[in-house]
């Protein structure tokens, strides 16, 4: 038995897929295994469908990837008939026929049926798509360059806001041209969390330029647009975790703005909101406070590299037309300029407005570059001139 | 240039006019042969500079990681391989071969208007230099992808406007190519020639001439606002100032999809007069290949929105332009079998003209099928602006135009050279073309539907194997390119190679091959008496 199926050809194919997967992937360096949730080596299909709206795509691509098929093998199997019998070296003589109303007919009104036959079998899963009302959960997904936002708008966990950013040693390893890890590209410092079999409506906007919200798993993808709301839904069916990215070209860093959603059981999710929420009120720092250079320098260096380090580089050096900051007269010498740009961006949000960030983070930030590379300035900017300069 | 392009002057007629020669012959040209022979010149010029631009992308994707460009300048590369593919590629190629071959096919002496032709000719090279040069422009070539789309083209730095103002240009020389075009077919034709006896290749033309003069004003529109958008405070597009970024897409696809079939309709034109000729049989229906010609061109007008799908359209929006999409696979796939019914029970023969032309048949069918698959809502939820998308469009515009153009090259070059190419290289530049074009684009379909998105400079591991397989591909597809030009095309220029007789195709039936070859540079002085067919002169 065993020997049997060691040598069957499905077995012995398997083993040379991989074979020649090795030799593409040029060795253990890039050695990757299937992510769950998120896209598998050599995946030929659909992720597999957690949602029914994904399901019913599934099954709608099927169906139509048989259709078409069936359709292509016989009209080209006429064909290849026709090459292969029809041709002038083994004496086939032309026939003289170059009409038929008749069959022109019958070629327009069967193909007529069965693209209405295609589209009525869509029907159902379109209107399903669009219908987002009756949500549990409502969030709101917001697009920067590029990062995404979410904002817990109703239901439980109402209130949750926070940034979801690319693993900064992942962009680093891109840089590199050293990528590693079955996540590569996907993994971000705060996911998506949203509980199980609860229907979730996801408002999408963005703060400069379109972007699109993709998760495969669950069968969404929406546009978000500057300036307008568009909504999508969709109703988890297990737990785990489904990645997916950015669909809509956005400027330099669209290929490093992914999607982690982790999708928990009700109880899970109950205890995330619970502990997000006391995190956040730890967080809402009192804008009046007198920080110490030290420490501030040590929080800006966080909301440097969660915020800034992408386009600016680490280094602070920037990159092509990305402005560096180590040296510039502006961070050293202009903080009345300096915090404009952070809070109204510059060059039609090339450089985009940061002020979704607190006025601390602000200060901090401001703190960390006036006193890192080649910028030892000592200077020291307080929350509080922040605050003064939002009013203006 | 070449000594095969000086033949014409050797011909009696020509001496009496005193044409210019030298510089002077192309720059003042005014021949409908010659300013064909630019535009050829010129769109290939332009293939091999998309082509190279293709390859830098396809050499980074080749593994994860960034090994040889930033993603800025990914970015830069997509956006301009699109935008010279499109407007300085296959678009010049098709009017190259409609300056050629119209009047030729309907026995008129030139094209109407000549010195407008010269123009739309001229108009190209500085739109094409401001075009190409954009990426020596501070900040580098435009990088918003090749549909423009605000409100990132507002970010993009001047070479955005150079690129608007090479399009406005080229929008100009289309135009006025198409009015030329309408004009000849309307009123040049020779007496006999009716409407319905005229080869498909015109009527294709004709018909894609009406769609570019009711749709490059739109797109002249649209990219206008952007640059008022950009330089005077306007907010069309601008969601800052009340713009609604999603009114430009509108605008962009109601001119972008009637545009891909500018780029088809006049393939399915040449691949209409290869097939009978090489199954030595009639056109099967010929008046139903006309009207489906017609019945394509005006649904493309109300299918644009299904490129926005994941804009969030209303329900009835999505399920409109759903089914209003998938009925323009009926005319389509009525011309299929009208070629499938023209070969059946012909007798045919394979040289490299109809290789081209089943390859297309093939090819182009099953970019067919994946448009019928992504007009379907739900399913393009999941694979709109991935690799599917990619592979699809490749698929009708490398596998349809490119293929139907290099056909149209080997089945009337003999004509325009008078000079037979080698049957040899002609087949190796057709295997290796089918073979690299899908070992480069058919694995771009597993990636798409595994949700890989396009216009992605680094990607997940999981997705190395297939673009590494697509990259060596695009390698050895571009490779056949240069085989073609310097193997092909050089030596057919040189007039090396066997002379070819006035009809070099048993059964090629036309009013071209009834001048003889190469085409002397004035052909059809006087309209020629036509037989009843009009497929031949008599008298």
């Amino acid at each position: 038995m065993m020997m049997k199926t060691m040598t069957s050809l499905p077995s012995r194919v398997s083993r040379l897929v991989p074979t020649l997967g090795v030799i593409f992937a040029s060795g253990a360096a890039l050695a990757v295994n299937d992510l769950p949730g998120g896209p598998a080596v050599r995946q030929l299909n659909l992720h597999p469908p957690v949602t029914v709206i994904a399901e019913q795509q599934a099954w709608l691509h099927w169906f139509m990837l048989i259709v078409c098929v069936v359709i292509f093998v016989g009209v080209f199997g006429v064909m290849f008939y026709s090459i292969l019998k029809h041709r002038k070296s083994v004496g086939h003589k032309a026939a003289n026929f170059h009409e038929s109303v008749a069959v022109e007919i019958a070629w327009t009104v069967v193909p007529l049926l069965i693209v209405i036959a295609m589209g009525a079998m869509a029907t159902r899963t379109v209107v399903a798509m669009k219908d987002t009302s009756n949500a549990d959960l409502t969030i709101k997904a917001t697009g920067y360059q590029w990062k995404w936002g979410y904002d817990y708008l109703k239901g439980e966990g109402e209130g949750i806001a926070f940034l979801s950013t690319l693993d900064l040693a992942q962009r680093e390893m891109s840089n590199a041209g050293k990528p590693e890890g079955d996540n590569y590209l996907l993994k971000v410092d705060n996911p998506l969390v949203v509980p199980v079999d609860k229907k979730v409506r996801i408002v999408t906007t963005a703060n400069d330029v379109i972007h699109a919200w993709m998760v495969p798993s669950l069968g969404v993808k929406q546009d978000a647009i500057p300036g307008f709301v568009r909504d999508t839904w969709f109703r988890a069916d297990k737990t785990g975790d489904f990645y997916g990215q950015c669909a809509e070209l956005c400027g330099k860093e669209h290929a490093y703005m992914p999607i982690h959603v982790k999708v928990v059981s009700q109880a899970d999710y109950a205890v995330w909101v619970a502990g997000k929420k006391k995190e956040m009120a730890a967080l809402a720092d009192d804008p009046n406070k007198t920080w110490q250079l030290a420490e501030l320098v040590a929080r800006g260096e966080k909301v440097y590299n969660a915020n800034c380090a992408a386009c600016h580089r680490p280094d602070g050096k920037g990159a092509g037309p990305i402005k560096p900051l180590d040296g510039s007269a502006i961070v050293l010498n202009d903080p009345v300029q300096q915090v404009d740009i952070l809070l109204n961006g510059r060059l039609n949000g090339a450089m985009p407005a940061w002020k979704q960030l607190s006025d601390t983070e602000i200060a901090a930030v401001m703190t960390y570059t006036k006193n890192s590379w080649s910028n030892q300035t000592g200077k020291l900017v307080q929350p509080a001139e922040v605050v003064a300069a939002r009013k203006k | 240039m070449s000594a095969v392009l000086d033949h014409p002057a050797h011909h009696a007629d020509d001496h009496a006019h005193g044409h210019p020669h030298g510089w002077r012959r192309w720059l003042f040209a005014t021949n409908h042969k010659d300013i064909g022979t630019m535009y050829l010149l010129f769109s290939f010029t332009m293939l091999m500079i998309g082509g190279v631009l293709a390859l830098g992308i396809r050499a980074e994707l080749f593994q994860p990681g960034l090994q040889f460009v930033n993603p800025e300048l990914f970015n830069q590369l997509t956006t301009m391989h699109g935008l010279i593919m499109v407007f300085g590629a296959i678009m010049p190629a098709f009017v190259g071969f409609a300056n050629w071959m119209i009047p030729l096919q309907i026995g008129a002496a030139d094209m109407a208007f000549a010195r407008m032709n010269n123009l739309s000719f001229w108009l190209l090279i500085p739109a094409a230099l401001m075009l190409a040069g954009s990426f020596f422009m501070p900040g580098g070539a435009p990088a918003a992808g090749w549909t423009l789309y605000a409100p990132l083209t507002l970010q993009m730095g001047p070479s955005m406007d150079a690129g608007i103002f090479a399009m406005h240009i080229m929008g100009a020389s289309s135009i006025m190519g198409s009015i030329n075009i309408i004009v000849t077919i309307l009123n040049m034709r020779a007496p006999g020639m009716t409407l319905m006896k005229m080869p498909l290749f015109c009527w294709t033309w004709l018909i894609t001439a009406y769609l570019l003069i009711a749709v490059m004003p739109v797109l002249a529109g649209a990219i206008t606002m952007t640059l008022t958008d950009r330089h005077f405070g306007t907010s069309f597009f601008n969601p800052a100032g009340g713009g609604d970024p999603i009114m430009y897409q509108h605008i962009f696809w109601f001119f972008g999809h009637p545009e891909v079939y500018i780029m088809i309709l006049p393939a399915f034109g040449i691949v209409s007069a290869i097939i009978p000729t090489f199954a030595r049989k009639r056109l099967f229906g010929y008046t139903s290949m006309v009207y489906a010609t017609a019945s394509i061109a005006i649904l493309s007008f109300i299918v644009w929105a299904h490129h926005m799908y994941t804009t969030g359209m209303p329900v009835t929006g999505q399920l409109f332009f759903m089914y209003a999409t998938m009925l323009i696979a009926v005319p389509t796939g009525v011309k299929i079998f009208n070629w499938l019914a023209t070969m059946w029970r012909g007798s045919m023969t394979f040289e490299t003209p109809m290789l081209w032309s089943v390859g297309f048949l093939f090819v182009f069918t099953m970019g067919g099928f994946t448009g019928l698959i992504l007009a379907m809502a739900p399913i393009d939820i999941q694979i709109q602006d991935t690799y599917y998308v990619v592979a699809h469009f490749h698929y009708v515009l490398v596998a349809g135009s490119l293929f139907a153009l290099f056909a149209g090259v080997y089945f009337w070059g003999p004509k325009w050279t008078g000079v037979m190419y080698s049957e040899t290289r002609g087949k190796i530049h057709f295997w290796g073309s089918l073979v690299f074009f899908n070992v480069t684009f058919f694995p771009m379909h597993f990636l798409g539907l595994a949700g890989m998105p396009r216009r992605y400079a680094d990607y997940p591991m999981q997705f190395a194997d297939f673009n590494a397989i697509a990259s060596v591909g695009a390698f050895g597809f571009g490779l056949m390119q240069v085989y073609f030009f310097v193997f092909v095309v050089m030596p057919m220029m040189r007039g090396q190679g066997q002379k070819a007789p006035q009809r070099p195709w048993e059964a090629a039936e036309g009013l071209e091959w009834e001048v003889p070859s190469p085409a002397p540079w004035h052909t059809f002085e006087t309209p020629p008496k036509l037989d009843a067919s009009a497929t031949r002169v008599v008298g």
